[in-house]
């Protein structure tokens, strides 16, 4: 259900008493009602569904999450203990080791 | 009932938007009501254009109706499609379209000054594709009986010698090459769609594709089968000639170009890039030997320049089109139902 | 598009992948409640790459597949009159009501326009002040606010003609019923992330802790599904029942405030038939006494409708998890997305659609092994 997705807000303004931005998905340009999220700023990503801002995209905690699953692999290599609990490490996006798969990967993902 | 129905069309009484949506129920409607009323050999192989012998030369004849709105869009209009649609038919049987007729059904109460801009597009349309509009009609239907302007072109071509590009050429072990990035012409026109409009800095890929099956002819005559995914977007087309050939098509899903502007905006509307109209793209289906050599002399031509080879037809599943996903997995490729709609979930 | 194109990073999907792989000792049956997640393992070929231990069960989180057919019915009576103009989501056009669907309703000479937001049917009220115009207000927690918000508007702007037809539904006691189920298999759940975004996520620890059962906030792209399994799966392995947010970037505790007032003055709970299930207690929404002016029901009253379901169509069980779509006997024989029994054939997150559009090869593949012939 519920097809919704991270849009960054180029604009804001007010129309007919309704708060409205104009928000940019990858190239693609929509009208979003701003109404439930009336301090979402410029330059912000907000999770939009049909036409409406209903979330925050917290942008520190998707980098915390990738963050997360990078490690996945560093934690079994290094204790071989998967109950190991995964914290995210704040300098781990530093650190990767030199995994020429990852790249690849990560250029074909943005196809 | 007039025309004899081998198999009823099922839970239809009336025609829904479906019929003219370029997959399984526009087929339908073909198989089930045209083709039966109207008989023949020819039309029995349900090509986009139709190869007839006539004197002793091989002509390539086909015919298409566009009833696009809005009349202009980014890239184009309709005077535009109204040439590149029908010429494309001719060049996905190897031909050079030579001479074109042109209908214009108009409705009443249409600028005059909206009329000659469509004429105006079309003319420098056919000059580009290097077709010579011979003979035309023009009807008037009442304010309200029609959507403006409606065109409807036919074209007649020259198949060369020892050209024969037919869906039952192809064989296992084809290679599938697309021409370029595909869902451009459809993202631009749904931007500017009634009620779908959004920004997007992307134009309709709608061109003429004969210049481009020039080159690839030039390469090797022996290429097997050629088709522009038009409606229904590559999905369709591929489920076409899987179905016409009886083979099966692995599409690696990563190696299809689809440019980030589409794909964005098919994911904001909840679509899939396979279904996406193209209106100058093709698809071509080339003998493995002749594949690399194909797809560098596409990548010289300008309509050719981001070629791909996309996937491969296979002795598995015959008919079925087959997506290895970016993951590892695999889907089925089927053919759009009908008319592609904007989801929220 | 930035923020998804990372989370549908191969090697990492591996990395998870192999994360689950290690942690998972024993079969586990868990359920993405969301269609939309549906769609994504489906689409991807998820469930595929799993180890077999762990088995997705696909819920009733459609909003399409659980409408009931008497309200598409209702949506067909009220589309077809001559005065109205009949706004919905493109999800319900093909939607099968008793004997027709909307694409006929318009193909019958009724004014049914599709719309990207609902916002888009209010001013197709407010540009034809002479018509009626109706739209279809279907959907889960997350679709239920933008609705709300045009029956708000049109009362503040004055805009007579416009009304909603609604059905919408709650997750909360959908996963209650189904764990009440005696048949219930579900030992997890990926709990639906944008429902979440609205919501919070303050109803789910009491249902964690009564049925004992894991809830994972997940998300929508291939790594979020991966991670609301593996989450889900050390939970089970470690015999916890706890609610966790595997979505952060979209998911605050709290949900969003503004959007839960609205809903609290626009709706009121109501009991709610889910289509194939039946009707669970407080399910759903429906307007509040305050806005009945704009209930579409209540405008039209739309009454001796003959609602009918096909009996072979066993969507019901599908949707509470107890039968394989392909285990159904009309699966891609009667029952295929051009000729559908039941909506969640229809409905690109419907499980059956899914099923028999992307899954079509394998189950092919297995039937002809086991059978020597094939379904399709």
């Amino acid at each position: 259900m519920c097809l919704a997705v991270p849009g960054k807000v180029l604009g804001i303004e007010d129309r007919d008493g309704t708060r409205m931005a104009t928000v940019d998905f990858g190239g693609v340009v929509k009208e979003v009602c701003l109404e439930y999220l009336p301090d979402l700023q410029v330059g912000e990503y907000a999770i939009v569904h049909v036409g409406f801002a209903l979330q925050r995209l917290d942008e520190d905690s998707a980098r915390k999450t990738l963050e997360l699953f990078e490690t996945l692999g560093l934690l079994q290599e290094e204790f071989g203990d998967p109950w190991e609990p995964a914290e995210p490490d704040a300098n781990g996006r530093t650190e990767q080791p030199a995994d020429a798969g990852d790249g690849a990967a990560a250029q074909e993902a943005k196809r | 009932m007039a025309w004899t129905c081998p198999m009823p069309l099922r839970d239809q009484s009336r025609v829904v938007m479906g019929h003219g949506g370029g997959g399984a129920m526009s087929a339908e409607l073909v198989e089930h009501v045209f083709a039966p009323a109207f008989g023949g050999p020819v039309l029995a192989q349900l090509s986009d254009s139709a190869a007839v012998e006539l004197g002793g030369a091989r002509l390539a004849f086909s015919t298409d109706s566009f009833v696009v709105r809005p009349l202009f869009f980014p890239g184009g209009s309709i005077g535009d499609l109204a040439v590149n649609g029908t010429v494309n038919d001719l060049a996905m049987s190897g031909a050079r379209a030579a001479y074109m007729s042109c209908g214009f059904i108009l409705e009443e109460g249409v600028e005059l000054s909206v009329v000659g801009r469509v004429a105006q597009a079309l003319g420098a349309a056919a000059r580009t594709a290097g077709v010579e509009v011979v003979t035309g009609d023009t009807k008037v239907v009442e304010a309200g009986h029609g959507d403006g302007i409606f065109i409807n072109t036919s074209a007649i071509g020259l198949v060369p010698p020892g050209v024969d590009l037919r869906p039952q050429r192809v064989r296992p072990g084809d290679a599938v090459i697309v021409s370029g990035p595909i869902g451009v012409h459809g993202v631009a026109i749904m931007s500017v769609r009634e009620g779908l409009e959004f920004g997007v800095e992307i134009e309709s890929d709608c061109a003429a594709l004969g210049g481009l099956v020039e080159a690839m002819l030039a390469v090797t005559q022996d290429l097997h089968a050629l088709r522009d995914p038009t409606r229904g977007g590559l999905a369709a087309a591929l489920n076409e000639i899987a179905a016409a050939s009886g083979t099966g098509v692995v599409v690696e899903e990563r190696a299809v170009p689809v440019p980030p502007p589409v794909a964005n905006a098919c994911a904001v509307l909840g679509l899939d890039p396979m279904y996406v109209a193209n209106e100058g793209k093709l698809v071509a289906f080339v003998p493995r030997e002749h594949a690399d050599a194909v797809l560098a002399a596409m990548r010289t031509h300008p309509l050719g320049r981001e070629a791909a080879i996309v996937g491969e037809t296979v002795q598995t599943h015959p008919g079925m089109v087959v997506a290895r996903t970016g993951l590892g997995g695999t889907r089925v490729v089927d053919m759009p139902i009908g008319e592609q709609l904007p989801r929220i979930c | 598009m930035k923020y998804i194109e990372e989370f549908q990073d191969p090697a990492l999907a591996r990395k998870l992948l192999d994360d689950i792989r290690a942690t998972v000792t024993r079969p586990w049956a868990l359920m993405e409640v969301c269609g939309g997640q549906t769609h994504t393992i489906i689409r991807h070929g998820i469930d595929q790459l799993l180890p077999d231990e762990v088995e997705l069960i696909h819920g009733p989180g459609c909003p399409v597949c659980v409408t009931p057919l008497e309200v598409i019915d209702k949506a067909l009576e009220i589309a077809s009159r001559p005065e109205v103009i009949f706004c919905s989501f493109g999800d319900m056009l093909r939607v099968p009501g008793t004997g027709r669907d909307l694409f006929q309703v318009r193909g019958q000479g009724g004014d049914v326009r599709v719309v990207y937001s609902p916002l888009d049917a209010l001013r197709v009220a407010q540009e034809n002040p002479d018509r009626e115009v109706v739209f279809f207000g279907i959907g889960f927690e997350t679709t239920a606010p933008p609705n709300a918000m045009t029956v708000y508007q049109a009362r503040r702007l004055g805009i007579p003609n416009f009304s909603l037809l609604v059905s919408h539904v709650r997750v909360p006691p959908a996963i209650e019923a189904i764990m009440r189920s005696p048949s219930c298999r579900v030992q997890g759940f990926l709990a639906a992330g944008h429902v979440c975004s609205v919501m919070g996520t303050s109803e789910y620890p009491e249902l964690a802790e009564r049925f004992r059962v894991p809830i994972v906030v997940t998300g929508f792209e291939p790594l979020d599904i991966l991670e609301g399994v593996r989450r889900t799966v050390q939970q089970l392995e470690r015999g916890e029942h706890t609610v966790e947010n595997a979505y952060p970037r979209a998911v605050q505790p709290e949900g969003n405030p503004a959007a839960q007032a609205m809903l609290a003055d626009v709706f009121e709970v109501t009991d709610r038939a889910w289509r194939g299930i039946g009707v669970i207690p407080a399910s759903g929404w429906r307007l509040s006494s305050r806005y009945r002016e704009y209930d579409a029901e209540h405008r039209f009253s739309v009454t001796g409708i003959d609602t009918r379901e096909p009996a072979e169509c066993r969507s019901g069980e599908v949707l509470q998890g107890l039968l394989k779509p392909h285990e159904c006997e009309a699966f891609g024989t009667t029952c295929t997305p051009r000729t559908p029994l039941g909506a969640t054939m229809v409905s690109s997150e419907g499980a059956c659609a899914a099923y028999y559009l992307y899954r079509r090869l394998d189950l092919e593949q297995k039937t002809v092994s086991r059978e020597g012939a094939s379904v399709v």
